[in-house]
């Protein structure tokens, strides 16, 4: 009984099993109708690039924070509210550049790769692709050009999920034509 | 409309002797008041009202989160960059802005 009062408390929050079978089940989709791991790989950073730029807004409303002053700030923000936001994960700031203009994230519990494994002749197969492209596609909306890929994967064999993120350059507003 | 504003958030961005907190926020004419809240993402929301309303960044804000970003946002048809055309998003901003404290009840 009180179990069920339990489930039955949030409708609108998806049971994170569902959401890694549902994560699962579009990669090897994906496999199936691309065939190449790369072209697979590319394509989930695509939807990750179309989520991530919707996402932005999701985020900056509901977590109310104001711009980041500078690259760190960002990546902490990222870290702490944001992974944990929508993953219920934080992954550690760490490897910083001596330029200050790249991080790694280093994510150990990461609820996409639940109970998965690369299966045989998927070896390139950047399973959570799509976290880079969400990652690219949120930071463009707020003005930051970077680019994100996976140093380390768990799933490929390595102890940690490392993914890295270079800052690339600041984009500017657009001006209308005929503006100065 | 985009461009007046644009000037003017530059304007006010260049000659503020202090460290900015919100920025251009509004302006008022004899007839009205506009004003402007700024998303980090560099949406802007843009609100004409009576000219005796106060600082309504609050409230706009709360438009951007439970109406934008609900049925904007969330929805797979809009695109973002165009003009919205869902007609659930325009019945929600209806009923949010007459549900504000700040619309008049002698209105109809």
């Amino acid at each position: 009984m009180s179990r069920q009062a339990v489930r039955a408390g949030d409708p609108k929050k998806v049971s994170g099993e569902l959401f890694t079978l549902t994560y699962g089940a579009l990669v090897a989709q994906l496999l199936k109708d691309y065939e190449s791991d790369e072209e697979a790989s590319k394509q989930l950073d695509k939807m990750g690039y179309n989520i991530g730029i919707r996402l932005i807004e999701d985020f900056l409303a509901r977590s109310n924070v104001g711009r980041c002053h500078d690259f760190r700030e960002t990546a902490d923000v990222i870290a702490k509210v944001g992974f944990k936001m929508f993953l219920g994960i934080i992954p550690v700031v760490t490897n910083w550049s001596p330029a200050g203009d790249e991080f790694s994230l280093l994510v150990e519990n990461n609820p996409l790769t639940d109970f998965v494994e690369l299966p045989e002749g998927h070896s390139n197969l950047d399973y959570s692709a799509i976290l880079c492209g969400v990652l690219r596609g949120a930071l463009e909306m707020v003005q930051m050009e970077v680019s994100a890929w996976f140093v380390q994967d768990q799933l490929k064999g390595d102890n940690i999920t490392e993914i890295r993120i270079k800052f690339i350059r600041r984009l500017e507003d657009a001006v209308p034509v005929g503006e100065d | 409309m985009y461009g007046m504003l644009f000037s003017i958030k530059s304007f006010v961005n260049r000659i503020s002797p202090v460290d900015l907190k919100d920025g251009f926020s509004s302006f008022k004419t004899s007839k009205y008041k506009c004003n402007l809240y700024e998303t980090p993402s560099g949406l802007k929301f843009i609100m004409n009202t009576d000219l005796n309303v106060g600082n309504i960044r609050e409230i706009l804000h709360r438009l951007y989160y439970t109406v934008y970003v609900e049925y904007v946002v969330k929805n797979p048809l809009c695109k973002l960059g165009q003009p919205i055309k869902s007609d659930l998003f325009k019945t929600k901003l209806d009923e949010f802005v007459r549900e504000l404290p700040i619309f008049p009840l002698r209105a109809s």
